[in-house]
């Protein structure tokens, strides 16, 4: 077992239909009492029994880091997915009970700061509702921008703008509103720490600008969850169990690994905390690198895979695992 | 020679660098005494910079020796002051205003460039985002660990504590909060068998 993969039995005591595209699921611990305490940019791993797959699917936790009653998680529907948010909007009931990690972040707030700026697209905007709460109680300095569609789609727009008016900014992308990037940048007070959660686009146009503008690496935070991709299937043996596994179209190589009953380290499953990271014994094929953890060189030198969201295409690929 | 290579020592030591002109809005440099000649290596590497620059420079023991050649830099702000210490409330006013983008360059003495350092990591900058560059006197600011005085300009190890009068060894143990290293008893397990003092570095 590695670290953070510690379980919670938990009941589904409530699911609100947000918008056409968002479900809001409640957990509390199956059989009363608390659950743990977490920060602000926390997520969970909810375990989802799909037939004969079981899924693992990290959620940002959105509700109050300090109320140990329920957690509560946002899910987008993604139909062209590999099935989990399906999963959970087609098949979760009031009642069922379910298995979760205990949270993780990885996305924590930096307290030194002495103000929190805060840029969320779509569905990124779930981690930011924790922090808010945190740092509302803590009286901390935040201002929010977030890009939607539009107002129907728009998840927690009308709660956030009513609670926060002065701190929330909203623009709606589909009547051509968009951030002003580089003005909303500049002119920050010094001890500004910027916090971007969205789509890869937007993490990538926030971070360089910011660097552009001078901003050190060290106060620009960001949380992109990569959901394992489909692709070709391909085989592998994992020297130090013995075993030779097949990785599915639809099948991460962390999944087939947990399958195949191996023990394999994750935290986030999503390509960015480098819990997993693997070492190549010997490999005849392309890696397929989809992670934000290795660099190039690391890459470069065929040594490294990251099972949670990259793949091989090839002869022969041999872990040490 | 203004420059000194440190023999590498423990972690808690800082290691310093060579500044470098970096992408921002403004910067801030501040140096004291032969920290002079490193702004004037980075104003010839990047003509423009000093357009966008503020100095806040301290002569400490070389007297004149820089100021002209550091007017000639044509910084948009050049301060030339009597002390770091006259001139805190001037650096605090300055980040004050400030907006994140702002570049900061130290160099010159230890105690100068940790004693800034701490000024501008209260301000919000993290330290690793400060640029440092260690120029002339290897002189220490140190802190006694038994009366909590701070002796500045120490270059003999071990010295005496100019609060309480112990004799100090010099240690690189160093703590960033205090921007001081820190100094204990050298004669505490035999009173009064204390070493001669050594040239720090000699």
């Amino acid at each position: 077992m590695s670290a953070g993969t510690n379980k919670i039995a938990v009941t589904v005591t409530d699911i609100i239909e947000v918008n056409q595209l968002v479900k809001r699921f409640k957990f509390e611990r199956t059989g009363g009492g608390d659950l743990p305490v977490f920060s602000g940019g926390a997520h969970t791993v909810v375990e989802m029994l799909d037939k004969e797959i079981t899924r693992l699917n990290p959620y940002s936790i959105m509700s109050d880091p300090m109320d140990q009653n329920a957690y509560t998680i946002s899910v987008r529907r993604d139909d062209k997915g590999r099935g989990g948010s399906l999963f959970m909007h087609h098949q979760v009931r009031v009642g069922d009970e379910m298995v979760i990690s205990y949270p993780v972040n990885l996305f924590a707030l930096d307290l030194r700061a002495k103000k929190h700026l805060m840029i969320a697209g779509g569905i990124g905007i779930t981690p930011f509702l924790a922090q808010i709460k945190q740092l509302t109680t803590l009286q901390y300095h935040f201002e929010l921008h977030y890009s939607v569609r539009n107002n129907t789609v728009g998840s927690y727009v009308d709660e956030l703008t009513s609670f926060y008016p002065k701190n929330t900014h909203i623009y709606y992308s589909d009547d051509g509103q968009s951030i002003d990037l580089e003005q909303l940048l500049d002119g920050q007070p010094l001890g500004t720490h910027v916090y971007i959660c969205g789509p890869k686009d937007m993490i990538t146009w926030v971070y360089e600008t910011a660097e552009s503008m001078g901003w050190p690496r060290e106060v620009i935070h960001y949380e992109e969850f990569l959901a394992p991709q489909s692709g070709k299937p391909f085989e592998v043996l994992l020297e130090q169990s013995n075993k030779t596994i097949q990785v599915g179209e639809h099948q991460s190589l962390l999944e087939a690994m947990e399958a195949a009953d191996v023990d394999a380290p994750y935290l986030c499953r999503g390509g960015a905390c480098g819990q997993c990271e693997t070492n190549v014994i010997s490999s005849e094929g392309q890696f397929i690198h989809r992670d934000h953890w290795l660099d190039d060189e690391q890459r470069k030198s065929g040594k490294k895979i990251m099972p949670c969201v990259s793949r091989f295409e090839g002869k022969s690929l041999v872990l040490d695992r | 020679m203004s420059k000194f290579k440190f023999p590498n020592s423990i972690i808690s030591r800082p290691v310093y660098g060579v500044l470098k002109p970096r992408n921002g809005k403004s910067h801030l440099m501040i140096a004291d005494a032969e920290g002079a000649e490193a702004l004037f290596e980075i104003a010839a590497s990047n003509t423009a910079i000093m357009a966008k620059s503020h100095i806040l420079y301290f002569p400490k023991n070389t007297g004149q020796s820089y100021i002209k050649k550091l007017e000639k830099l044509n910084a948009a702000q050049l301060y030339i002051g009597p002390s770091y210490e006259a001139s805190v409330s001037r650096l605090r006013r300055v980040l004050e205003d400030a907006h994140v983008g702002l570049q900061v360059y130290l160099t010159g003495t230890e105690s100068l460039i940790g004693q800034a350092m701490q000024e501008i990591v209260a301000a919000g900058i993290p330290h690793t985002a400060i640029q440092t560059e260690h120029r002339g006197s290897v002189a220490r600011r140190m802190q006694c660990v038994h009366c909590k005085g701070i002796t500045e300009d120490v270059v003999t190890d071990p010295f005496v504590c100019s609060h309480c009068g112990l004799h100090l060894f010099v240690r690189d143990h160093y703590s960033r909060r205090h921007a001081a290293f820190q100094g204990v008893c050298v004669d505490a397990e035999n009173p009064g068998d204390i070493p001669d003092p050594v040239e720090l570095y000699s």
